[in-house]
C-alpha cells in the first residue's frame, strides 16, 4: 500500500439514523494516470469513498465510479468487505451521489459527517483545490480501468480494515478485554475467552465516537477470503427482469420528450430552418433552434423524432464540405512526409540512432499502416432527463464523469455547481463517449426552456453521426535486422499523440529506437475509446513485429520472448496462451494462429487468435487469452471483461470504419455501421495470472491484442499481410 | 385507439395507430424493460412476443398489433415472482455486462427454447443473430441458454408465462 498514509485520510461518525461511517479521502501520486485535455494539469488526484454500516448490520459500499457493465460496484464491494470481514450476504452498494460529499470537505460534511474533524492540510486542498480536484475527479471516476487499482486499493480496503479496527476497539473496550484477543467474522465480533458475540451495528455508535486509525492494518494476499472470488455481480439480477434503471428509463411527472439534429459537418451553424411540417405534426410542443443544434419538443419521442425528420435546415459553411476519408489519410502522409524531410519530428522516444543503424542493417523492413475512425456505439444511445426549475437543474443520466458533466454544464451555461444536482443511473454501454460533456449540456439547454422535465433521445443515427471518433490514424515503421536477425532499429512515425503516452512505446529490447510523430490537424473530432490510444498502437506495433519474425524467419512467439529482456510477466503471458492454443501444431489450409501481446493499464494481456481465411470476410474461430493483472479481485468478472474486450476489437478490426465524405460521417446505424454477431462470435478462453504485481485494470486491456493477433493469423494462414483496417466492408481484404 | 394484452392484463391505449409499438410499450405503458437500440430492426433491443412470436417492438406499429398478445420482460417472470429458467440461467452464467441489450437477448432466448427445447449451436446462431450484444457477453448467451435448455426442459419450453 506505500504510500497512502501520507496521501490519505480517515474520517469516521455516525449518521443520523444511527449508521457508522468511515471514508477515505485518497490522493494519488504522480503515478495516476492522465488522460490530456481531460485533466486539467500535472496533480494530485482525489476520491473518496465510504462505508456505511446500518443499525440492522448491512454493510453499504458507496462507490464513485460508474456502472457499465464492468460489474465495479461488485469488486468495490468485495475490496471492503474483504478488510472489514463483512457477511457477503449482507453487503450492498450504492452509487456515490455527483456531490462534493465525494471530493470537497464543507459539503461532505453537511452531506454525510456531521461534526467530524478533518485535519487543516487536508481541509485546505480540498477547499483550495476544488475545481481541479472536481476534474482530475472526473477523470478517475470512471475510465482508464482505474477503479480496482486506485480506489479500490486505496479507498475501499482502507475503510474497511478502518472500520473493523474500530469496532474492535469499541468492543473490547465494552467487554473489558484486550483488542488483541477479539476476532471478527461476517460482520461479528467475537471474543472467544468470554463467550462473547455481537454484530458489529452493536458497537456502530461506540465505534463512531472513536478517532479512525492512522494506519489501518490490511491483509496480506494469503489472508484473502472474498478478493480473488467470483462473487455473482449485484447488479444483474436486475438486468434479467428489465427492471435496471439506464437514464433512457427515467419516467417523471410532465415529462416531454426531444429529438435532437445536429449538424452534419462538425462546426456548421444553423442558417435557415423550415418547420411548418413539423410544428403542424399533432403532439409537437416546440422546435428549438439552438443554432449548433435544432431540437423538437413533443409528446412522446417517437413524434420529435418524426418532426426532426419534416424539418428542412440549412448549415452554414465550414470549409469542410468538399473534404474526405482519402484526403484526411493523404495529409496525413504529407505531414509525415515534411516532418521527416524538414527534420520537425516530435519526438517521443529516442535511444541510440535508429537510422544509422537502419541504413547500416543488412536487411531493412519496412510498413505503412492505418485505422479509421471508429464510434463508440454504446447500446444505449445518447440520452438524458433533465429538469430545470427555480434555477435549479436536475439531471438523470448515465455518464462516466458525473461530476466533471455537472461542473461542465455549470461552466457552459452559467450555473452555480451546487444549483445542478446529477442523478447517476446504470450505463447502457460507455466505452469513452459517456466521458464527454456535450450530451449533458445539450439537454439542459433544452430543458431550461420549459418548467416541466424533458427527456433528450438520440437517434442512433445521431448517436453514429455526433460522437468523439477513435480518431483514424497512420504510422511508418522501419527497422533493420543484423545478419543473424535479430532487430537492431525501430523508426517509429505516427500522427496524433494522445494518451496514455506509453501506448506508443514497445516493451521489446531493440537498441536503437526512434518514435516520433507528426503535427497534423485532425479534423473530426475525437475522444477516448475503449483503451484510448492503446487501440491503433497496439495494432501497427504487433502487427509490424510479426512482419519482423517473418522477415527474420523466426517463430512470432519464439522471436518475441528473445526481444522480452527482463519482462518475465510478458514471457509468462505468452507462454501461457502458446500452450493455451497449442500453438506450433500444424493448421489446415486456410487456417492460422496470430499473436499479439499488449500491456495497457498495468494489464498484460497476449491473446491468440485462430481464423478461418478461406471467405470473403475472415472468419474468428477461436481466441485464447492470457492476462496478468497483478490480482484479479473477481476471476469471473475479469474473465467477463476480457471476453467482451475481445469482442469490441475484433468488432474493430472486422467491421469498424466511419468515413468522412463530403466533410461528413457517412454511417448511420447498425447496417452501414456492424457489429459483431451471434453467428460469427468465436469461442474465448481466458486464463488469469496472478503475478502479485500492482492491480492492473480490466476493462480495457484485452481489447488492443484482439486487431494484431487476427491480422497475424491472417498472414498465418494465407500469407496476405493486413495493415490497414476494417477487413471487411472496405474492400481491403482482397 | 388499440386494445391490448400485455403481460396478461388488457391494457388500451390511445395514441396514433402509427406509433411503434416500442413507444406505446415504453411510454404509455410505462413498461421501459424494453430497450431502444436503433428504431430500424437492426439490434433487437427491442424484441418483445407478440401473439406469441418474437418481434422487434420498433418496427411494428401499434395497429398491427392492435387485438394481439404483448409479452414484454416485465412478463416472463412466473406470476409468482419466479425467475424463468432463461433469467435464471442468466443469472447463473453472469451473462449481462451493462445490461441494456439483456431484455432483448432473453426475449429472443424465450422464444426459442419454447419453439426448440433442445437448441443447436446452428438454432442458436439463427435465433439470436439479430440481437446484437455490444459488451460482447455472446459466448456466455450462448452457455446459458444451454444451461436453460438442460435444466428444466419442460419450464423453458413453455415459454413466457403471458405469451
Ligand atoms: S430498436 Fe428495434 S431492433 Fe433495434
Ligand atoms: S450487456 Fe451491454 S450490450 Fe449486451
Amino acid at each position: 500500500m506505500g504510500k497512502w498514509t501520507r496521501r490519505g485520510l480517515i474520517a469516521a461518525g455516525v449518521l443520523t439514523g444511527g449508521a457508522f461511517a468511515v471514508g477515505v479521502g485518497i490522493r494519488e501520486g504522480h503515478r495516476a494516470p492522465r488522460l490530456a485535455g481531460m485533466v486539467a494539469g500535472e496533480g494530485e488526484t482525489l476520491v473518496n469513498v465510504w462505508v456505511k454500516l446500518a443499525q440492522d448490520n448491512t454493510i453499504t459500499a458507496i462507490v464513485p465510479h460508474s456502472e457499465m457493465g464492468q460489474g465495479v460496484f461488485t469488486a468495490m464491494a468485495q475490496m471492503l468487505a474483504e478488510e472489514m470481514d463483512a457477511d457477503w450476504e449482507h453487503v450492498t452498494f450504492e452509487q456515490a451521489p455527483a456531490h462534493e460529499a465525494y471530493a470537497n470537505y464543507p459539503l461532505g460534511k453537511g452531506y454525510l459527517l456531521g461534526d467530524i474533524r478533518v485535519p487543516g492540510l487536508v481541509a485546505d486542498s480540498l477547499n483550495g483545490g476544488m475545481l481541479r480536484v472536481a476534474q482530475n475527479m472526473s477523470l478517475q471516476i470512471t475510465g482508464g480501468s482505474t477503479a480496482v487499482r486506485f480506489t479500490g486499493q486505496t479507498g475501499m480496503r482502507v475503510a474497511g480494515a478502518a472500520a473493523r479496527e474500530m469496532l474492535v476497539r469499541a468492543a473490547a473496550r465494552e467487554w473489558g478485554a484486550p483488542a488483541a484477543e477479539i476476532r471478527t467474522e461476517k460482520s461479528h465480533l467475537f471474543h472467544d475467552a468470554s463467550g462473547r458475540t455481537a454484530p458489529y451495528a452493536t458497537f456502530a455508535a461506540a465505534a463512531g465516537a472513536m478517532s479512525p486509525p492512522v494506519q489501518p492494518r490490511l491483509k496480506s494476499r494469503e489472508q484473502y477470503a472474498l478478493m480473488g472470488q467470483s462473487a455473482k455481480r449485484l447488479d444483474i439480477p436486475a438486468k434479467v427482469d428489465g427492471s435496471a434503471v439506464f437514464a433512457i428509463d427515467v419516467d417523471l411527472p410532465d415529462m416531454a420528450y426531444a429529438a435532437v439534429a445536429g449538424p452534419p459537418v462538425f462546426g456548421a451553424r444553423v442558417t435557415r430552418l423550415d418547420d411548418a411540417a413539423a410544428k403542424a405534426m399533432p403532439g409537437v410542443r416546440e422546435v428549438i433552434n439552438e443554432g449548433d443544434f435544432v431540437a423538437v419538443v413533443a409528446d412522446g419521442y417517437w413524434r420529435a423524432e418524426q418532426a426532426i425528420a419534416a424539418l428542412d435546415i440549412a448549415w452554414t459553411q465550414t470549409g469542410r464540405e468538399t473534404l474526405g476519408q482519402d484526403a484526411i489519410y493523404a495529409q496525413f502522409r504529407t505531414d509525415m512526409a515534411r516532418a521527416v524531410e524538414t527534420g520537425q519530428e516530435q519526438r517521443d522516444v529516442r535511444s541510440g540512432d535508429a537510422r544509422g543503424a537502419a541504413a547500416a542493417a543488412s536487411q531493412r523492413v519496412e510498413a505503412e499502416y492505418s485505422v479509421p475512425y471508429l464510434a463508440h456505439a454504446a447500446m444505449e444511445p445518447i440520452n438524458a432527463v433533465a429538469h430545470v426549475k427555480d434555477g435549479k437543474v436536475d439531471l438523470w443520466i448515465g455518464h462516466q464523469n458525473p461530476l466533471g458533466a455537472r461542473d461542465a454544464i455549470a461552466k457552459a451555461l452559467g450555473y452555480d455547481r451546487h444549483a445542478i444536482t446529477v442523478h447517476t443511473c446504470f450505463l447502457g454501454g460507455g466505452f469513452g463517449r459517456k466521458s464527454e460533456a456535450d450530451y449533458p449540456i445539450m439537454a439542459v439547454r433544452i430543458a431550461q426552456r420549459f418548467n416541466h422535465p424533458v427527456k433528450m433521445i438520440w437517434s442512433r443515427e445521431q448517436d453514429i453521426r455526433q460522437d468523439f471518433y477513435r480518431p483514424a490514424t497512420t504510422a511508418r515503421v522501419i527497422a533493420g535486422l543484423s545478419e543473424d536477425n535479430m532487430p537492431v532499429s525501430w523508426d517509429y512515425q505516427f500522427v496524433h499523440k494522445n494518451d496514455p503516452v506509453e501506448a506508443t512505446h514497445i516493451p521489446y529490447a531493440i537498441e536503437n529506437q526512434f518514435i516520433h510523430f507528426a503535427e497534423t490537424e485532425n479534423p473530426i473530432r475525437f475522444g477516448p475509446w475503449r483503451s484510448v490510444d492503446h487501440t491503433q498502437h497496439g495494432f501497427f506495433i504487433e502487427s509490424f513485429i510479426d512482419e519482423l519474425a517473418h522477415a527474420a524467419q523466426q517463430d512470432p512467439v519464439a522471436f518475441r520472448r528473445t526481444l522480452l529482456v527482463d519482462k518475465p510477466r510478458h514471457i509468462a503471458v505468452l507462454d501461457a496462451v502458446a500452450e493455451m492454443s497449442g500453438w506450433g501444431r500444424p493448421m489446415p489450409d486456410q487456417r492460422g494462429l496470430g499473436v499479439a501481446l499488449v500491456e495497457s493499464f498495468g494489464t498484460i494481456v497476449a491473446e491468440i487468435v485462430e481464423v478461418d481465411a478461406s471467405g470473403a470476410v475472415p472468419r474468428v474461430v477461436n481466441v485464447w487469452a492470457a492476462a496478468d493483472a497483478g490480482f484479479v479481485v473477481n476471476p469471473d468478472g475479469f474473465t467477463a471483461q476480457i471476453e467482451s474486450a475481445v469482442i469490441y476489437g475484433l468488432t474493430a478490426a472486422l467491421y469498424g470504419n466511419i468515413s468522412v465524405e463530403n466533410g461528413a460521417v457517412v454511417q448511420s446505424n447498425f447496417h452501414d455501421y456492424p457489429m459483431l454477431r451471434m453467428d460469427d462470435a468465436p469461442a474465448i478462453a481466458v486464463r488469469i495470472i496472478n503475478s502479485d504485481a500492482n492491480f492492473g485494470g480490466g476493462g480495457e486491456p484485452g481489447t488492443p491484442p484482439a486487431a494484431p493477433a487476427l491480422a497475424n493469423a491472417i498472414f498465418a494462414a494465407k500469407g496476405q499481410r493486413i495493415r490497414a483496417l476494417p477487413l471487411a466492408g472496405g474492400g481491403r481484404l482482397a | 385507439m388499440a386494445t391490448l394484452t400485455v403481460n396478461g392484463e388488457a391494457r388500451t391505449v390511445d395514441v396514433d395507430p402509427q406509433m411503434p409499438l416500442l413507444w406505446a410499450i415504453r411510454e404509455h405503458l410505462k413498461l421501459p424493460g424494453t430497450k431502444f437500440g436503433c428504431g430500424i430492426a437492426q439490434c433487437g433491443a427491442c424484441t418483445v412476443h407478440l401473439n406469441g412470436a418474437p418481434v422487434r417492438a420498433c418496427s411494428v406499429p401499434l395497429s398491427a398489433a392492435d387485438g394481439g398478445e404483448v409479452t414484454t420482460i416485465e412478463g416472463v417472470a412466473g406470476q409468482d415472482g419466479a425467475l424463468h429458467a432463461v433469467q435464471q440461467a442468466w443469472i447463473d452464467v453472469q451473462v449481462p455486462q451493462c445490461g441494456y441489450c439483456q431484455s432483448g437477448q432473453i426475449m429472443s432466448a424465450v422464444a426459442l427454447l419454447r419453439d426448440k427445447p433442445n437448441p443447436t449451436d446452428a438454432d442458436i446462431d439463427a435465433a439470436m443473430r439479430g440481437n446484437i450484444c455490444r459488451c460482447g457477453a455472446y459466448g456466455r448467451i450462448r452457455a446459458a441458454i444451454k444451461a436453460a435448455a438442460s435444466q428444466t426442459p419442460s419450464r423453458a419450453a413453455g415459454g413466457s408465462n403471458h405469451g
